[in-house]
This record gives C-alpha cells, structure tokens and sequence, in this order.
C-alpha cells in the first residue's frame, strides 16, 4: 500500500494538480487526502490512531463495531460520526482527541468488554490482541458490569481446521464479511438476535473454505483459532521474518514464525500487487509439513536393494561416481536432471550452471504437467494488470484449485465490476459464476471455441473497450499442451494487443525455467530413458512417478536408467528408486529469492536450522560439481544470485539491493519475442460411447507437503471418475459405485460420481489423489485421451 | 361480527374520516362492500390524469408519512433517480412498535383501501412492482389482504391493464417472520431479499435511490398509503382543510394502557390535542377509575415519555419535538398514578434489548446491558450506584443531551429524536428512552427501590 508523506504545508507556489486531492483537518494539523479515502485511512497516515475492530482495509466497511467514532465539524456543531464509514471531504474538520470522542471510546470498549471472557492468559491472541491492545490504549481501565456474562459451549469447530469460541467473539463482522465478500464462501453467518447474536456455520454445514484461515489471522480477538497453531506459543516467543510462499506460484508474501526453532505459524503479509494480504489454507498450514517426522535427514546409498545411512561426504562421492561413469559410458547426453522447480532461483540456477558444465540439455523444471516456455514470449502480464483489465480470457487451469489467491484477485475484479471474465474451459471452474461468458469445450476443442466465442459480436465490442489480458495455463493433463498454445496464438491473433499471464502452478517453475532449467522437456527425457539412453538421472525434487501424467512412461523410464540420484525433502516413489538420496532443506531452512508466475522475483527467508544434516539444493550443485573438478565459482547463496543476474537474461534488470528494497519483489526482463504459432494439431474422433478424458488438479491431493500436513491430509477428495448427471444416467452406475475405466493401454476400477460441472461427453478424474491411478489412463504421446467406461 | 376478541376495537366519533370510513361495516374488508362504497374510484380517477398530475396532488396535500418519521409521501416519491429501471414500492406493514396497532386494523379491516393506495402510489410515482410486507404475526391480516389481492386480480384491478388501462402493476405479498428491526426500512428490505434483516448503513439516507435489489425503492407505511383513494376522489384541497398547514388531514392513533376506553381513534392532524384524546368524551374519556394521569409516551414505545404537563399539546411535530418528544407511530400509551415506573421502563427496554438485531456494539451489549440493571432494581436487588450506571450506559449508545420532558428548558429548540446517536439505527436509542425518561422525571421512585452503597473507589489498577 502507498504511504505518501502527509502533513503538507501550505505552499502557496505549488498549484494543486490533482482533482481528487483534498485537504482536511485532523485534530488542527491540515492533512492531504483523496476524494472517497475514508477518515479512518486519513488518519492512520497522519499518525492520530483512531481504533478499530470493524475497519479492514481490504473489505468495504459496515460500521458495525462504532469503535472508531471520531467528531466532525458541522452545521449543527460537532456530529459525532463513525470514521470508518465517513468519507472525507474537502475542509473537513475532524477531531479524535476531545473529552467527547474519549468518552465514546471508552464507553464502546466499555460495552465490549462487558460479555468479553478476559480468557487472556490461555487465549492464543493475547498479546497481538486489538482488543487486548485497545483496550489498554483507549479503554476505561476498569469494569463495572457485575452481571453474569454470556456462556456458550466453547470452542466449536466450524470445520476441519478452524475453531470458533463465541464467547470472545466480538461480532465485528470480520470473518463473516471475509467469507462472503473475498472468499465466496459464505458459509459463516450471524444467527440469532440482539445480546446473543452469534457467528455459527448452517446446521451441517462446515466452513470448509480453502481460504478460512484467513478468518483466523483478521478475528480481532481470540475466538477463531486454527489447529496447526492452537495452543502451541504465545505471540511474543514468537520470532518472524517476512519470506515468500512457494506452495505456488503466485508467490504470497508471508511472515514465517517460529518459536524455539519450530516453524509455527505463517501469517499473510499485505503485498499491493500480489495476495493483499489473504493466504490459502495450503500455503499457510502445509508449515506442518517441514516439521513431519517423515522428512529425509541424512542421505541414504541403497545397498542390496536397502537404503543405509550415509554422511555428505560418502554420499555425494557415490553421486559424483555415478555422474562419472555415466559421462563416460554414454556421453553427457546420458545426464538428466529433471527438478528445480520447487526451489530458490538460487537453487536451480546451481543445477543449470552444472548442467552445462556438464554439456547435458537434458534438463527440465516442468514435468509434462506444464506449458512449453515459449507462453513467455508473448508481451506478459502482471496480476494487476489481470485483475484491472476490462476483459479477462481464461484458457486453462481451474484457479482456485491451482493458484487459489489469484482466484482471489480475479473474482474481486469481477465481483468489483472492473473486469468481465471470458472462460474458455474443459470443465467448469471456480471461477465460472463469476464469469461473464463461459465456453465449454471438449478436450482439444478449445482453437474452435476461441475462434467463435472471439467474434461473437458481443464479445468483440467488449474485447474494444480496453485491455485483454490471457491467463493461460494447463487446465487439462490428459491433453497434448499443443492445443492450448494454438489456442493462445488464435486469441493473440484476434486481440493483437492482448497481454499474457501464464500460470504455470509450481511455486518457482518460472524462476527454475528463467534460470535455464528448461533447455530439454520432461517427455522427451522420460522416453529416452524408457529407450535405455539415460544412465543418470537427478531428481531435483522431483517426483515424476507422481507427477508426469503418463504413468505407464514414467515406471517404464525409471526403472530403465540405471543409477538415479534425489534430492528430496521426503522418500518419495521416485526416490525409492534412487541409488543415492540426498536430504534437502526446506522452505523456512534456506535463504535465496523465488519467482512468481509474473515473473517477480522477491526474497525468501531461513527462519530455522536445517533439518537432519539436509542442505539447500545449490550447495549440493556446487558440491557435487566440486567433486567432478567442475568450479561453478560460487561458495555462498548471494555468489550464486549475482552470478544468476549477470549471466541469465531474465534476471538482469534484478540485484540484491533492488530486492531489498522491494519487499514486493521486482519483474523479470521479458525477453523473446512472439512465437509463431504452429499448426493446429487434428482432433481426433471420440467413439460415440467413450469419455474424453480431463484431469486436473484439486487444492489438496496426495503431493508431499498435504500428505505431511496433518491438519491438510485428510482434506483430500480422494479419487474418483466425474460424469455429467446425464452421463452418468446413461451409463446406468448408481452414483458411488465402482466402474471400470479402459483406456487405450489398461483399465482401472475407479469409484463413479455425478457432477454437473463437467461437460457432457467429457469425464474428469481429479489428478494425484490418494488411491489414484489415473495416470495409467493418459498416454502422453497421444493428443487426447479417450475412456470407456463399463459397470462392474 | 363486530367485534374481535383480539383487537381492541375502533371507535369512530363524530369526525372527519378518511381512513376508517368503511369500519362499521361487517363486511368492510370484501370487495363488494369496498365497491359499494365508492372502492376503486380514487384510482379510476388516477388513471383518467396523467402520474405527474396524481403525483402532484399529493405533494400539494403533504401527506406526512405514518411510520415514524413523518416524512411527505409526495417529497419522498420525488426522490428517484431518473432513468432507473425496475422501481419499487415496498410497503411496510411489519407494524410492531410497541403500543401500535393501526396499520394491523387498517388491513384486516379494509385490505382493498390499500391495495387501491399501493396502485396510485406506483402510478403516481412510476413504480413498477409493488411488495406488500406483513408481520408475521399478524394471521389475520395476512389473510384478509391475500384475499383481497385475490379479489382485486380478478376484477382487473390489479395486474396487466390495470381497469382497461396501459397501467400494469403487481402486487407481492411477504410475509416477516418476527422481528421487531424489520419494521426499519433497510432491515425490511434486506428480509425482503432473503437476508438476514439487518439495517443498511446510512448514507444512503433513503432507499429510494439504491434500495430493493439495488434498484430505487419507496417505502411507505400501510396509514400513508390508506389515505390515498380518499385523497384522489376528494382532491387536496379538501384534505388540506381538514388540520393544520403543516399537518394535514387525520391520522391514527393507537391507545393503551390505563383509559377508560382504549382502541383506535381516527384524529384530526395538528389540532387534536393529548387531553382531547385521553379524557374527550368521543375518545378515551378519561384514565380509569379517574384515577391521576402519571405519564404517557405519546408516539410509540420509542418515544420519550411526556407528564400531564405536555397534555395540551396537540398531534403535531413541530410541536412535540421541541417538546422533547416525537409522535412516531402513532401509540400513545397510558400510566395512572399507580404505576410502577421501574418496571414500566423495565418492560419497554426489555423489548428493545431483545429486538436489537446485534449488528452494533451500543445496542447489543448496551441494551442488555440496561435492561439486567433495571430489572436488579425491579427486584430490589439495586444499589444507588446502579441509577448512574443506568445514565453511564445510555451515554455510551446516545452521548450528550438526550430529550425529554422538560428538554426545552435546556434551550434545545426542535429536539430531533435522539439528539445524537453511537448506534446505525433507532433501536439502540430506543431501549434507552424508556430508562432515561423514567429516570429523568421520576428519579425518586428508582431511589426509593435501591439500597444505599458507597462505591469502592479504583484506582489505577483493573479489578
Ligand atoms: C427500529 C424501527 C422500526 C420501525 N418500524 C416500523 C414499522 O413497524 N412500520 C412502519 O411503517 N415503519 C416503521 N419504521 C419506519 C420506517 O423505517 C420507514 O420510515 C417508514 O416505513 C416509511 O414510511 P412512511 O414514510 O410512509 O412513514 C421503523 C423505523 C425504525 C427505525
Ligand atoms: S469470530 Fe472474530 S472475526 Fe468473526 S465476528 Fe467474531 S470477533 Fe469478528
Ligand atoms: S495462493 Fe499459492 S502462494 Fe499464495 S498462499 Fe496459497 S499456495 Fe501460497
Ligand atoms: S441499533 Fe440495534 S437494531 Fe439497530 S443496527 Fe444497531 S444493533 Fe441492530
Ligand atoms: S471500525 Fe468503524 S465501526 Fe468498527
């Protein structure tokens, strides 16, 4: 958020320019505003804290608390008014000092307190409490209410990970407010009337909302508290340094929290152009993940089919071996190293660099799940530049799956009446109610669809009224990416000005790519391997046995290379098959920069020790580079970020006082210019009583950090094939019960259900659930992929 | 059937009626009865001029809206923005002020006088929809109303071409479900919507620019739309000759409480005084068993009580308001010298205190809050302490001068009810009044009841 200076001084030189701006006084200084600023903004730059409980910056106010009461001078003398409901004016004249609004203070803290519990010694909040803080800093300092307070059953949990203690509630609208105005979900609400009035969820109904902890962090007192932090520190043990989430890519600013060397809570930073200061439910519980007693802590050499223990040395000796002989026997084209995308820029540009040293360009971030790096040629865009555009053309990913706070972003602009989205989409998406126009397609379709819905006269006049911008993705798995990208290019064709804004999901794929870890592609590696060409393969935290959507090309190349080296925060399936595993620190272990889908690049913080003997990703580069006589030149994290932006084009315009400066990052160079589309690929013909196939991703699912998440794993769907009701009525399987999916190489027995949000002759299987197989149904060679299904 | 065990009856007099003509009949609320005796005409006379003409008739006529706040109709419909499609006109029939019982007499008894007023204002004012709200208490009513809309549809009064006309309107009805705060406007229009009824914040001020569904919106009592038909078929100037200049033609009053003859009168505006009405022989003749008049709340329970002091005042805003008070909804209720003023207060707060929709911390907590004092002192359970307390509470939901009785002797001219307010609507203030006013003019009676206690000072620390 901006904070201009504020106390202007007449200068009778200066002739004002701007219409909106306004001057007021506050407590008998002048104070520069703008047109429609509320006089609570106004004051918080002037520095005359007025308090609060209601007042949110980033949610319309509702004048509910009457804390923030301030006098404003007019025609009938001082009126005493709410400042946070009260838009200022020119010549206003406000005080928040007199006996008058003191009194008013003290009498509605006074009030609040009444029913309040005063549970401060074992409330989770006391000490970062508003009203603990306020009541200190404005209130009366002494109670007169004798009554008996309210009573409620306390807590009560309102879903799997949040607990509400009515008692301590001050009904200030926060949460309630936040689940239906930002999030969408408004499946909290005040019930009942007058002294016990309440929040409570509908009778069975959790508030089971991929952004409730959000509530948690805005409840301006104790009364919503989460699971993973309950109970587990008091605010002032707590330490924090701001740090940057990477469970995806849109790259949320977070402050990471510990106490006694355990990460303990993330909380959302305010951050103007990316998160605003929500989270995700995953970006800020899946702390609980680093913690797991499951994380790697030492590297491990398998011997006669077992892992041993082993320490660095020995280890990276054995990989550096390994690296050897395979250079030897096939050449450097007989090195991959797939990964990098889950680290710091740091990270993988170490791996890059030790891959050309290395002379290998088997070398990728993505693992077929993305889109080819030439999404990044196009003019790109930023998130302001999505959420304030006139139009928006989804072509992808369901985003409040995959990227849930720019769902955030985009449904406010929508909501907001700033953008009107256009959905172009396999399946519909969180995103689709708020959509102006939604197009459904059959997987492969989508050229056809951009083509007519473009130039519908309609859409045409809306597409003229300003900007465009495309966020594309990978909304479909079991699709050749061809398709989406002839689809970008027809869009770009037809809106020439349009900007692009890829939203490829893994916390630092753009970073990973940017930084030279896409010079080959994940398929192609897998089915040289499959063909015995590889004989080493690192995993940079990289799970292709999970990942790659074809499962069948997957198990058939990692069981084909003979030696695999992982670097991994956990034993994964890949890295079961490895020969060597090495531990890698974990996000708040490790220092260094990440990259969002926009391209910016902003700081990550280490906020405890690494677990085990783990390390970051970059010294294990630059170790085992050592130790095949390569000199990467680098020995700290910062040697390898100003090596990164001299040598790496993207990067150039970034240095490190750059991003100090800039806690909400700084964007990449765009470099490229505008691919040429390639043909569009022929669709192929669906047999009349097949499915075609679309899989694509849920919030949470079976990957690492939410099966290490206690408080995350259990909220996994689960696997299961979804049919349209018509679909489904057709196929005659009662909804529930176990069908049997054929594809083009085998079949799998998965549990059937109904959902009208998938398109009539389409079938979607959520990707990477537990028990999930689907992966065995997609054929990554072919365009699309077709099922039949059969009652069992 | 002429009279209803559950509602005091009416009692006409020998006065002008606007209102209640069609009362003594039995069959006053069926259609042939309405049409009998001249139903429809109003309207028929509408249609024959054209909606800025009706629209002037009745800004000429100053028809003071009879919900509480006494705001012109005619003002009021002018207040839409142009250009602005649909529109509506929400009617509030939620009537549950404490002591009122008109608008409900007024259904029950001639539904079809307020369909015909609903379809004039909509024709008047542009209005394309109508909404009819009911309290959902209100069984009877509810029915004679359905009934009625049934009856008017199939006579062509409402509906498609209204009377062979261009004119289309509907008419809605809903049905509340209970709650004293949606009788406010914004709360009713939020019930209306299927929310929660809650009241909008102010500004803006009126629905009429942003109201039901986002859309303008005139809200009107179910009283100010009854006079309509009357004022159509007799024009303004005939119901401007009846009152004052600044309050014209008659309006409703409910009484209650300890009169000879409690009931419903039709009243002249601005003329008719308090006496006229409690001990007139045509109204209430006198408080029972002539027993002495202690005080009254001259317009609904929100309303700051008046002494016998203020008994030659007459119906009249301009000069009830300076008097400390406010006519409100039209409720006068009535205590004799037997009164136990604690539990009086006791009784209205209560109310308030429980309606409070909890939206703001005044009203919720503080309207509680009053109400566990006062029934402590009710109980005998008090101390001397509590009765500033009571004072120290209301400052937090109203601060400064709150009106009463005597308030222009505090040199306040024109007193708008309540001087100044922390809450976003009027219940909060409104379970303050009945403490404040009781406390005020009858401080020795709340003495009395309570103990004598020396506060313990506290100094610096937090007990
Ligand atoms: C707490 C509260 C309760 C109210 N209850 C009613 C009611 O029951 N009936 C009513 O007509 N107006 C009621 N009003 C007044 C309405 O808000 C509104 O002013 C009125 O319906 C407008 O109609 P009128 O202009 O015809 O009087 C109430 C106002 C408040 C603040
Ligand atoms: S639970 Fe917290 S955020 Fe929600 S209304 Fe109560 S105090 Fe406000
Ligand atoms: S949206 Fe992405 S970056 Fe933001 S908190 Fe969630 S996972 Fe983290
Ligand atoms: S004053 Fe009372 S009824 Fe009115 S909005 Fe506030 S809490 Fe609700
Ligand atoms: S902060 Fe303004 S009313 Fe709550």
């Amino acid at each position: 958020m901006t904070s201009t200076e504020t106390n202007v001084t007449s200068d009778e030189n200066q002739p004002p320019v701007d219409p909106n701006a306004v001057t007021i006084s506050i407590n008998g200084r002048q104070v520069a505003a703008r047109k429609g600023e509320l006089i609570i903004a106004a004051a918080d730059r002037s520095g005359d804290y007025i308090p609060r409980f209601c007042y949110h910056p980033r949610m319309s106010p509702v004048g509910m608390c009457r804390q923030c009461l301030v006098e404003v001078e007019g025609p009938r003398g001082p009126m005493m008014v709410v400042s946070c409901m009260t838009p200022v004016a020119d010549g206003q004249i406000v005080r928040t000092d007199t006996p008058q609004v003191k009194r008013a203070h003290e009498g509605i803290l006074e009030l609040l307190l009444a029913n309040h519990p005063l549970d401060c010694p074992v409330c989770d909040k006391g000490g970062e409490c508003p009203l603990q803080d306020q009541a200190f800093s404005h209130g009366p300092g002494e109670s007169r209410f004798v009554e008996e307070k309210r009573h409620y059953e306390k807590p009560i949990p309102i879903s799997d990970i949040v607990l509400l203690d009515r008692e301590r509630c001050i009904l200030c609208d926060r949460c309630t407010r936040f689940a239906d105005e930002v999030a969408g979900d408004a499946l909290i609400h005040f019930t009942s009337r007058g002294n016990n009035t309440q929040v409570l969820t509908f009778p069975d109904e959790p508030f089971s909302s991929y952004f409730s902890g959000n509530t948690v962090q805005i409840c301006p007192v104790g009364a919503l508290t989460a699971k993973p932090y309950r109970f587990k520190a008091r605010p002032w043990d707590l330490e924090k340094v701001e740090s940057t989430c990477t469970t995806c890519s849109v790259g949320c600013r977070i402050t990471v929290e510990s106490s006694r060397d355990q990460l303990l809570r993330y909380q959302g930073v305010d951050s103007d152009p990316v998160n605003w200061s929500w989270l995700c439910d995953k970006g800020r519980f899946n702390f609980e993940a680093v913690a797991s007693d499951a994380r790697l802590e030492q590297p491990l050499i398998k011997r006669d089919g077992q892992f041993v223990e082993a320490d660095w040395s020995t280890a990276l000796r054995a990989a550096a071996a390994l690296v050897s002989s395979a250079l030897r026997d096939g050449g450097a084209g007989s090195v991959a190293i797939l990964g990098g995308a889950r680290g710091t820029n740091e990270d993988a540009y170490a791996w890059s660099r030790l891959a050309r040293a290395l002379g290998t360009s088997n070398v990728d971030a993505q693992l077929g799940d993305g889109l080819p790096s030439t999404v990044f040629a196009y003019p790109q865009a930023t998130i302001d530049e999505a959420a304030n555009a006139s139009t928006v053309i989804l072509l992808g990913p369901d985003l409040k799956e995959e990227l849930p706070v720019l769902h955030l972003r985009l449904r406010d602009a929508s909501e907001k009446r700033r953008s009107k989205i256009v959905e172009f989409g396999a399946k519909e998406s969180g995103l689709t109610r708020y959509a102006w126009k939604h197009t459904g397609h059959e997987p492969g379709q989508q050229v056809a669809a951009v083509r007519s819905t473009l130039t519908e006269t309609s859409v045409v006049s809306q597409l003229g009224k300003g900007s465009v911008v495309v966020v594309v993705g990978r909304g479909n798995l079991a699709e050749s990416p061809e398709f989406t990208m002839s689809a970008l290019a027809a869009v770009m064709e037809l809106v020439p000005n349009a900007k692009v804004l890829p939203v490829l999901r893994r916390g630092n794929v753009r970073g990973a790519l940017s930084a030279g870890m896409g010079s080959g592609s994940a398929a192609e590696i897998l089915e040289r391997a499959a063909a015995g060409k590889i004989n080493c393969l690192v995993l940079v935290g990289a799970d292709p046995l999970a990942d790659f959507p074809d499962a069948d090309l997957a198990r058939r190349a990692l069981t084909a290379v003979p030696n695999i080296v992982s670097l991994d925060t956990f034993m994964t399936t890949s890295s079961s098959q490895a020969q060597i595993v090495l531990p890698a620190a974990a996000f708040g272990e490790k220092d260094g920069t990440t990259t969002n889908l926009e391209g910016r690049v902003s700081q990550l913080s280490r906020k405890v020790t690494t677990r085990g003997t783990s390390r970051p990703d970059w010294m294990v580069a630059v170790e085992l580079a050592d130790l095949l006589d390569i000199d990467l030149g680098v020995g700290s994290v910062h040697d390898v970020f100003d090596q990164m932006v001299t040598t790496q084009s993207a990067f150039r315009p970034i240095d490190r006082s750059a991003i100090k400066a800039s806690p909400d990052g700084v964007l990449l160079a765009h470099v490229g210019s505008a691919p040429i589309a390639s043909p569009v690929p022929e669709v192929p013909e669906r047999a009349g009583f097949s499915y075609r196939l679309v899989v694509s991703r849920k919030l949470y699912d079976a990957g690492q950090n939410v099966a290490n998440s206690p408080s995350l794993a259990s909220l996994a769907p689960g696997s299961a094939i979804y049919l349209h009701p018509l679909d489904l009525d057709r196929l005659g399987a009662p909804a529930g019960s176990n069908v049997k999916a054929i594809g083009a190489r085998t079949s799998v027995v998965m549990r059937v259900e109904a959902d009208a949000s998938v398109h009539r002759g389409t079938a979607w299987v959520p990707w990477n659930q537990p028990g999930g197989k689907v992966g065995e149904l997609i054929d990554a060679s072919a365009l699309v992929n077709d099922v039949r299904l059969e009652n069992i | 059937m002429t009279s209803y065990a559950h509602a005091p009856g009416f009692i006409a007099g020998d006065r002008p009626q606007i209102v209640t003509s069609r009362f003594q009949y039995d069959d006053s609320f069926t259609l042939e009865r309405y049409l009998a005796t001249g139903g429809y005409q109003g309207l028929k006379k509408a249609l024959g001029r054209t909606p800025t003409d009706v629209h002037d008739e009745v800004k000429n006529a100053t028809v003071l809206g009879r919900g509480g706040a006494g705001f012109p109709a005619g003002t009021k419909w002018g207040l839409t923005p142009q250009g602005k499609w649909p529109r509506y006109l929400v009617v509030n029939g939620d009537e549950s002020e404490p002591g009122t019982y008109k608008d409900r007499l007024l259904m029950e008894r001639d539904p079809h006088q307020l369909i015909e007023g609903c379809l004039i204002a909509c024709y008047a004012a542009g209005l394309s929809q109508c909404f009819l709200y009911i309290r959902g208490e209100m069984a009877v009513a509810q029915e004679r109303v359905a009934t009625a809309l049934n009856e008017a549809y199939a006579a062509g009064y409402v509906g498609k071409n209204i009377m062979g006309s261009r004119f289309s309107v509907d008419i809605v009805l809903h049905w509340g479900a209970g709650a004293y705060v949606v009788g406010e406007e914004t709360a009713l229009i939020e019930s209306l919507e299927g929310n929660r009824g809650m009241p909008r914040l102010k500004p803006p001020y009126f629905p009429a620019a942003i109201g039901l569904y986002g859309q303008p919106t005139i809200v009107n009592n179910v009283e100010t739309l009854a006079n309509l038909p009357w004022l159509l078929v007799n024009g303004a100037e005939k119901y401007t000759a009846i009152g004052t200049k600044t309050s014209p033609g008659t309006r409703m009053v409910a009484v209650s409480g300890h009169v000879k003859r409690p009931g419903v009168y039709e009243i002249i505006n601005g003329t008719t005084t308090f006496r006229d009405l409690l001990y007139g022989d045509e109204f209430c003749q006198g408080i029972r068993n002539d027993n002495q008049l202690k005080a009254f709340v001259p317009g609904g329970g929100s309303a700051p009580w008046f002494t016998p002091e203020q008994l030659d005042l007459p119906f009249e805003a301009s000069q009830v308001g300076p008097a400390g008070s406010m006519l409100g909804s039209g409720a006068v209720m009535v205590m004799d010298h037997t009164t136990d003023i604690p539990r009086a207060a006791l009784t209205l707060t209560r109310f308030y205190a429980h309606e409070s929709c909890g939206k703001c911390t005044p009203c919720r907590e503080g309207g509680t809050w009053l109400e566990r004092i006062l029934s402590r002192i009710v109980d005998g359970k008090g101390t001397d302490a509590d009765l500033d307390q009571l004072l120290e509470v209301g400052e937090s939901i109203c601060p400064g001068v709150f009106p009463h009785a005597s308030s222009s002797e505090l040199g306040l001219s024109a007193v708008p009810f309540p001087y100044r307010m922390n809450t976003i609507c009027f219940v909060g203030p409104s379970a303050y009044a009945p403490v404040h006013s009781a406390l005020t003019l009858f401080r020795s009676e709340f003495e009395a009841r309570v103990t004598k206690r020396t506060r313990i000072p506290v100094s610096g620390s937090v007990s």
